[in-house]
């Protein structure tokens, strides 16, 4: 008797950190971005409203493993991704839930948002060539393509085909010239590689600061980074396929779960989330363009000048990412 | 006197049962729990095996027709490089601080277990960063000697081989140094008489005789090398793993990736199988005395060799590394510290001390069932529960997760309902689950000491206690415990050192709130921020150097 008392208080103890809280204000987010970037944010809401979130972090696969394993027990009622693949995926899986709402619709661009109202933009990240002011002038390049031209070759650095955001840059140009065209590009991007791939968009500009090639493919936030701390830095941005399709970006975005148990609460914080009075914080933190837009850049953002986006719609990305992927492996891009 | 025997497994000692026999204690029960055991330890991986039952055959096929022979090789590479370079640098600094005397002896003895507390990503992002082509250190070496000039490339499979070997080497230097030490004098002096040069010794008496620590060694580093995916993919070094990620994360294909993480599995016991039957069934029971009264006194330039040898590998794997992430953290990531940081610090230990209690009483479990009764069922269970080491981490994550919501929905919720508590998860999400993770996960690393510390137990102890009228609690307490007390804290320890630096198990199941260092690294790196990265992996470092400067004042003198 005394023992299985003991067992049962030890037991508690150890259980209580899962037992659900019911508490009517609360929202439980899942998020594959990054904690130093959505604090913040939840702060300034739970300042507002009273309502307090919590959330878990981890990489977005995991996540969506969870999220499906635990099915309708499920505690989460947002999932906070990066990529639109990742995002595209979620809905696939069928852990997102289908969300009308007209303040959704009318503050995020269409090509950002699911077509399917399962999930949503929230911040927009363009991917786009960088190169060195010394030794590149802007009138030498023109595409993405481009940069398969011979004379590059020796003078391109890129990152793995691994990170997701090559694959959804490869993904979008499928979507927009076709299979064989774009297996084309890739095959003399790698022909044109100064070095093998690295392992982080830092690393190419870098190697691009050092002359080891002179240029490269990188998300603007890196870049940003970059010219805060090192402002004289040699390197600049460039927007290709100006008169073409548009410059690739992606975005970090949400959706609310199928099975959430605070939905109503989840939906007003999505909506919060787009609207002029979040998305400087939202977008500001780490350097990238707000999706709403109604709500400016931050300065040292606007800075790099206006540009035209690809206006395909995103879940292209998450539809050919498996298609992209082998792509890149038949073109030998690691 | 020191003595030391080599028993055979003809011996009636090994063979006849273990020690059941004049230990009156319920066999039973202690096999019951190990099974207990074991059966967790397999649910994850039975997840994972699972798969299997999902086609997955166009994956297998892109996968066959353009990487995966690459990766292969790539693997095999690697494991070879490590192995060999974990085997010489371990054995060859472990035998010259346990049994030379050289200028810095006594510091290096010590200073070259310290990268035990550096994780291997942090190691790899560090090495990049001082030696790379764009570093500031070539950059002013092309300063110095012309914008030809480079060093050999760190981002190859040398550079990859190097940081893993200068991660993982410390694994076969612990055990390798405390087989040394506690070999005893008697033996290479019986060899002295008998002619044998100092070397000779080494080759013919020392090393054979450590073999089974030196084993152990070097079977967790080639199981860490395997499993890796944090260091490889910061090197951009295309390995199996690579595959299983690619499957999972590229081609949105869970199912193809856990089928190719169990095929690793496959593997690493065939490796173990392999290496046991290699070794053939001698058994090693060393009398636990150690004075080393006597050194080989090194010279002139041996002496000075061996101590470059010692500066050499600590400074590549562990002040060069740690002085880059503190400059780092200084630099760029100051403005991140807050009140928060004790926070993280006392979650990182408190997971770490309990995990380590927790893992090192099962591992502690199934070393003395197998003593007990050392039969084929045991065996298998003490294997079984020792393989989650092998798995990549995130997957061994994912297959945990995914068996705990499954008990929880099939059993749990419906046990407690019936005892009026609230519906779950019970299990998913709590303290518990993390927990069984880590053991799962760390048992392998628990069980090698543990068990080693049996064989310095000769069953002629307890034979002799048992016929002198001792209980069972009696020979437990003050025969067992006193002797076993040393492999238990070192499980325990290097359990804690593991937990602290172990990441995706901890982002997959911590309850909200359970924010360690480990997972600030995650938060500043999954968006390339290696130097902000820097202010929690300098902090998880220092932290870690409490289990680890324990660790090495507790095999200073080994018992």
């Amino acid at each position: 008797m005394k023992i299985w008392a003991i067992v049962q208080f030890a037991g508690m103890g150890l259980l209580t950190f899962s037992v659900p809280a019911s508490a009517t204000d609360e929202v439980v987010v899942y998020s594959a971005r990054n904690e130093q970037l959505i604090r913040p944010l939840f702060e300034a809401y739970t300042r507002e409203t009273g309502v307090k979130i919590r959330f878990i972090t981890d990489k977005e696969g995991p996540l969506l493993v969870r999220l499906k394993a635990e099915g309708s027990s499920t505690p989460a009622d947002m999932f906070i991704t990066v990529d639109a693949g990742n995002l595209w995926l979620a809905a696939k899986e069928g852990v997102l839930a289908k969300v009308d709402s007209p303040v959704l619709m009318q503050n995020i661009p269409a090509h950002l948002r699911d077509p399917g109202q399962q999930w949503f933009g929230l911040s927009v990240r363009a991917r786009t060539i960088v190169y060195h002011t010394g030794r590149v002038k802007p009138a030498e390049l023109s595409t993405y393509e481009a940069l398969g031209d011979p004379k590059w070759k020796g003078r391109l650095c890129l990152r793995t085909s691994k990170k997701v955001y090559n694959q959804s840059l490869v993904a979008m140009m499928i979507a927009r010239q076709g299979e064989t065209r774009t297996e084309e590009v890739v095959r003399r991007w790698v022909a044109n590689l100064a070095t093998d791939v690295f392992s982080s968009d830092d690393q190419v500009m870098e190697a691009i600061l050092a002359g080891q090639c002179d240029v490269g493919i990188v998300n603007t936030y890196y870049y940003g980074r970059l010219v805060k701390k090192q402002p004289r830095a040699a390197i600049a941005l460039f927007w290709p396929n100006q008169k073409t399709g548009g410059v690739h970006v992606n975005v970090s975005g949400a959706g609310i779960t199928m099975h959430a148990k605070h939905k109503v609460a989840a939906q007003k914080l999505l909506e919060w989330l787009s609207s002029p009075s979040a998305q400087n914080l939202f977008a500001d933190g780490n350097l990238e363009f707000p999706v709403n837009p109604t709500v400016a850049p931050a300065a040292s953002v606007a800075a790099w000048g206006k540009f035209r986006q690809d206006q395909t719609n995103l879940a292209e990305a998450g539809r050919r990412q498996v298609q992209a992927v082998k792509l890149m492996d038949r073109a030998g891009y690691r | 006197m020191t003595t030391q025997t080599v028993t055979s497994a003809n011996s009636p000692t090994a063979s006849s049962g273990g020690i059941a026999n004049w230990l009156n204690v319920s066999v039973r029960g202690w096999q019951l729990a190990s099974l207990v055991v074991a059966l967790v330890a397999l649910a994850p991986i039975a997840v994972v095996a699972l798969a299997w039952l999902t086609p997955t055959a166009d994956v297998w096929q892109h996968l066959g027709t353009t990487v995966l022979p690459d990766l292969l090789r790539n693997t095999g590479v690697l494991l070879v490089g490590v192995g060999l370079g974990v085997m010489i640098i371990g054995v060859g600094l472990g035998w010259l601080v346990a049994t030379c005397d050289f200028p810095g002896r006594r510091f290096f003895d010590w200073a070259l277990m310290l990268p035990l507390a550096v994780p291997a990503y942090v190691l790899a992002f560090a090495l990049i960063g001082i030696f790379d082509y764009s570093s500031p250190f070539q950059n002013q070496l092309r300063v110095w000697f012309g914008p030809g000039f480079a060093l050999p490339p760190i981002r190859s499979t040398g550079g990859v081989i190097l940081a893993m070997v200068l991660a993982f080497y410390p694994y076969v230097y612990m055990l390798a140094r405390t087989a040394f030490l506690s070999q005893g004098q008697s033996m290479l002096e019986t060899g002295r008489v008998y002619g044998l040069t100092a070397w000779q010794s080494f080759w013919r008496v020392a090393l054979p005789m450590a073999r089974p620590a030196i084993a152990a060694g070097v079977a967790l580093a080639l199981m860490e090398t395997l499993a890796d995916f944090g260091a490889v993919s910061v090197f951009n070094y295309d390995t199996f793993t690579t595959a299983i990620y690619k499957a999972w994360f590229g081609m949105f294909n869970l199912a193809a990736a856990a089928q190719l993480a169990s095929l690793l599995l496959l593997f690493v016991v065939v490796g173990l199988v392999a290496e046991q039957r290699l070794r053939g069934r001698a058994q090693y029971h060393l009398t636990p005395k150690s004075t080393r009264s006597h050194r080989y006194r090194l010279h002139g330039g041996r002496s000075l060799a061996a101590a470059t040898a010692c500066a050499l590998v600590f400074i590549l794997a562990f002040a060069l590394p740690v002085g880059e992430l503190l400059v780092w953290a200084v630099r760029s990531a100051l403005q991140d510290f807050d009140v928060r940081y004790l926070r993280f610090v006392a979650n990182t230990l408190v997971l770490g001390g309990t995990a380590a209690a927790v893992t090192t009483f099962f591992a502690l479990l199934l070393a003395y069932t197998w003593r007990l009764k050392p039969d084929r069922m045991i065996r298998g269970a003490v294997r079984v529960a020792t393989l989650g080491y092998a798995l990549p981490g995130s997957v061994l994550a994912v297959g945990i997760m995914v068996s705990f919501i499954w008990l929880d929905r099939q059993w749990l919720t419906p046990a407690f309902e019936s005892l009026g508590f609230g519906a779950g998860p019970w299990l998913a999400g709590s303290m518990l689950a993390l927990l069984l993770a880590y053991g799962v996960r760390f048992l392998a690393v628990a069980y090698g000491p543990v068990d080693s510390s049996f064989e310095r137990i000769k069953p002629s102890l307890w034979q002799a206690a048992r016929s002198l009228g001792a209980s069972n609690r009696e020979i437990l307490w003050r025969v067992s415990i006193p002797l076993l007390r040393g492999g238990l804290f070192s499980a325990g320890l290097l359990v804690f050192v593991e937990v602290m630096k172990e990441m995706p198990a901890t982002l997959l199941l911590r309850p909200f709130g359970w924010d360690t260092l480990a997972t600030r690294i995650f938060e500043m790196t999954s968006e390339g921020e290696w130097e902000r990265a820097a202010l929690p992996a300098v902090t998880l470092v220092l932290v870690g150097l409490i289990p680890v400067i324990l660790l090495v004042r507790r095999t200073a003198n080994p018992r």
